[in-house]
């Protein structure tokens, strides 16, 4: 169990066309050993919901650079919470204000990562979430 | 350009220079192990020697003359400056309308218009797909009525406008030519850009509707539409910018760009038309990156080479058509969240990359672009930074000063080449339509942006505040832009109010002629489409029928 690699979901949300970050993030997260599920762009919740719980998936990470933040992390982790697959961690990066962040983390978004974080960076802290979230699962 | 015993002579002298160099780094190393821009290795200096094979007539020529390299126009700024045209939207029609009038009252030259992300993609800002995003990265306009009030107090005879919109593109010039008519201005007085260039949405931007071939007769019917109705309006413009803003090389920007265009040029001809007549129409809009001579090198290059491949592939005998003239914006992807003031340095010397690259219009970004939309004021300081450039540089005084300089010849020849080499590639798969099929031209993007950001990582490039002289900062009080959330229910209510207020039988009708019209492409949409938007009908309207009728464009996706 131990070794069974991370499961990570990489989500393009909405209408947002930017996907240079989700990629360059989707393919750091495969070459640190993780399993990659790039959705693609213009994912509604529901299928990005429903994506991570199909394919097994420790984590969901949003990639959102057109404002809609607030709307799209509420839903989505609104929809995991109804569908009992609230221990998905769900995190997420973009052009997101900082100000916006403690909202976010209200709704139960793990980490929020803005521009210019180093990959490393997020990288560590999903491995470390992941570890965390399985520990529990095996006490539980 | 050089006698052959001067040659001689340079060729000892740079022997010469190479051997101290040897001799030099023997004890002291430089600062890397290897110089390079975004394309190109860099060598410590050049001379007369690598530009021994540049023809000046054959390859720069006078400004205004072919190849252009040097310009489009023989005396460039001396006659007028670029038009300074910031990008704007958002919210609403009403906000909106204040900023453009805030930003020609500050001295902006031309409007740029922002749709938001349901307008971009033919929603209605009351579809459930539109949902958090009304509003956000620009302004929703739903039908003629946005329109409207979006230009209250701006005649459209005395402005340009630039809009942003790519698969609706019709739909959208159809309402600025039905809001013409309202302000008694005939539709051979406007003059502004549509951006209409679908194949890099499928590339790099992502807001595409509809498969490539519909979306190309959609395009196609706008060229042949405004060459007999718009004539001073750019119908396209061939967009690097956001290609580049994926994490292209600048030798990749100039490649895809004009591999787009070779596309659009070739299916206008397919369809009948003159290249001699709609080639004068077609513009080009880059990206102004951080490696400043390199960007100065890269508009000359590609000014150099659109030139050749309209005089030499398509035969084009009209000056005019083989002329590229560009709108360029500064690089959004090199603003930082981290200490953003300094990113008013950077735009400033974008700006004059551009300007000294000869670009025909300009936005320059905002600091606080990384972390939000602009506000007044920072917007307002990029306005100035391109007003410093204009008036208090000294640079506008002359044309193309740069020309002659070692490097940058060397560079704008290199640059050239590798595109030429691109466009080959291209060629060889079967044109750009088949290389962005296959995922050719995006896996070549996406190994560029890693490897960009693999660098910034280890450290071989330095982004100041980001992997080097960083600072604590607490940004959380910053003043930001923000758009009201209520903007998307209130929007869903003037569409109501639209649809109870129109002649309903008339928009049926209309929609009913355009559903025909797509099935037959011996016609051409835009005047069913006009007439549809005169009525009021909506964009999401128009395009739910064209979606019916076209299907809808499903991602390759390439990791």
């Amino acid at each position: 169990m131990e070794d069974r690699k991370i499961r990570v979901v990489v989500a393009k949300p909405g209408l947002d066309g930017h996907d240079r970050g989700a990629k360059v993030i989707a393919r750091a997260f495969r070459d640190a050993g993780m399993e990659v599920i790039y959705t693609g762009l213009r994912q509604t919740p529901e299928q990005i919901v429903e994506t991570a719980i199909q394919e097994d998936a420790d984590a969901i990470g949003i990639s959102i650079l057109s404002g809609a933040h607030d709307h799209y992390f509420r839903t989505i982790i609104g929809l995991l919470k109804a569908k009992g697959a609230e221990d998905i961690i769900v995190f997420g990066g973009g052009v997101i204000p900082e100000g916006d962040i403690p909202g976010l983390m209200d709704l139960g978004a793990g980490a929020i990562f803005g521009p210019g974080t180093p990959t490393t960076t997020t990288i560590e802290w999903l491995q470390k979430a992941v570890e965390e979230k399985r520990a529990r699962e095996s006490r539980a | 350009m050089f006698k052959e015993d001067q040659l001689q002579a340079i060729g000892k002298g740079a022997e010469a220079h190479r051997k101290t160099m040897e001799k030099m780094l023997a004890k002291a190393p430089e600062r890397k192990k290897e110089f390079r821009t975004s394309s190109e290795t860099v060598a410590p200096v050049y001379s007369p020697a690598d530009v021994e094979n540049i023809d000046y007539m054959r390859d720069l020529g006078f400004p205004g003359q072919y190849p252009f390299t040097r310009g489009v126009q023989p005396n460039m700024y001396r006659g007028r400056f670029w038009t300074m045209r910031q990008y704007a939207g958002f919210s609403t029609a009403e906000d909106s309308n204040a900023r453009y009038r805030f930003l020609l009252e500050q001295g902006s030259m031309g409007l740029s218009v922002a749709f938001d992300l349901p307008t971009q993609i033919g929603y209605d800002s009351d579809h459930p797909m539109a949902q958090g995003e009304v509003g956000k990265v620009g302004v929703p306009i739903d039908s003629l009525a946005d329109m409207e009030i979006l230009f209250d107090q701006i005649p459209l005879d005395k402005v340009s406008t630039s809009m942003t919109i790519n698969a609706p593109a019709s739909v959208l010039l159809a309402m600025y030519i039905a809001l013409g008519e309202k302000q008694g201005v005939r539709s051979e007085e406007l003059s502004g850009t549509i951006q209409n260039d679908i194949l890099k949405e499928y590339i790099a931007r992502g807001t595409y509707i509809f498969p490539p071939k519909p979306s190309m007769r959609l395009i196609t019917d706008i060229f042949e539409f405004c060459s007999n109705h718009v004539p001073k309006w750019n119908t396209i413009s061939i967009s690097g910018y956001h290609i580049r803003e994926a994490g292209s090389t600048a030798a990749q920007e100039i490649a895809f760009t004009l591999a787009d265009g070779i596309a659009y040029v070739d299916a206008a001809i397919k369809k009948g038309q003159d290249p001699n007549v709609f080639g004068e129409r077609l513009s080009f809009f880059f990206n102004s990156h951080n490696d400043f001579l390199e960007e100065v090198a890269k508009f000359r290059a590609a000014r150099r080479l659109w030139a050749r491949l309209m005089k030499e592939r398509f035969g084009i005998t009209n000056p005019k058509a083989m002329m590229l003239r560009f709108h360029t914006q500064t690089a959004g992807c090199t603003l930082t969240a981290q200490q953003p003031e300094n990113n008013i340095a950077r735009v400033a010397f974008q700006c004059l990359a551009a300007v000294l690259g000869g670009t025909q219009s300009l936005h320059s970004n905002s600091m606080d672009e990384a972390l939000a939309l602009p506000t007044e004021k920072s917007v307002n300081i990029a306005l100035r930074t391109q007003q410093i450039v204009a008036y208090e540089s000294g640079v506008c005084s002359t044309v193309d000063p740069l020309a002659g300089s070692y490097y940058i010849e060397s560079l704008t020849d290199r640059l050239c080449q590798d595109a030429e080499t691109y466009i080959a590639k291209i060629d060889d798969m079967g044109g750009m339509l088949t290389a962005i099929e296959k995922g050719y031209v995006q896996q070549q993007i996406q190994d560029a942006a890693y490897a960009y950001q693999r660098a910034i990582e280890t450290g071989d490039m330095v982004v100041v505040g980001v992997n080097k002289f960083q600072m604590e900062e607490d940004n959380s009080g910053r003043e930001l832009l923000r758009v009201d959330e209520r903007v998307g229910r209130r929007q869903a209510e003037k569409i109501a109010a639209v649809k109870a207020k129109r002649d309903n039988l008339r928009v049926q009708t209309t929609l009913d002629e355009i559903r025909a019209a797509a099935r037959d492409e011996s016609v051409n949409l835009m005047p069913r489409i006009l007439d549809c938007v005169r009525a009021y009908g909506t964009e999401g309207e128009i395009c739910g029928v064209l979606r019916e009728e076209f299907g809808e464009y499903r991602e390759n996706i390439v990791l």
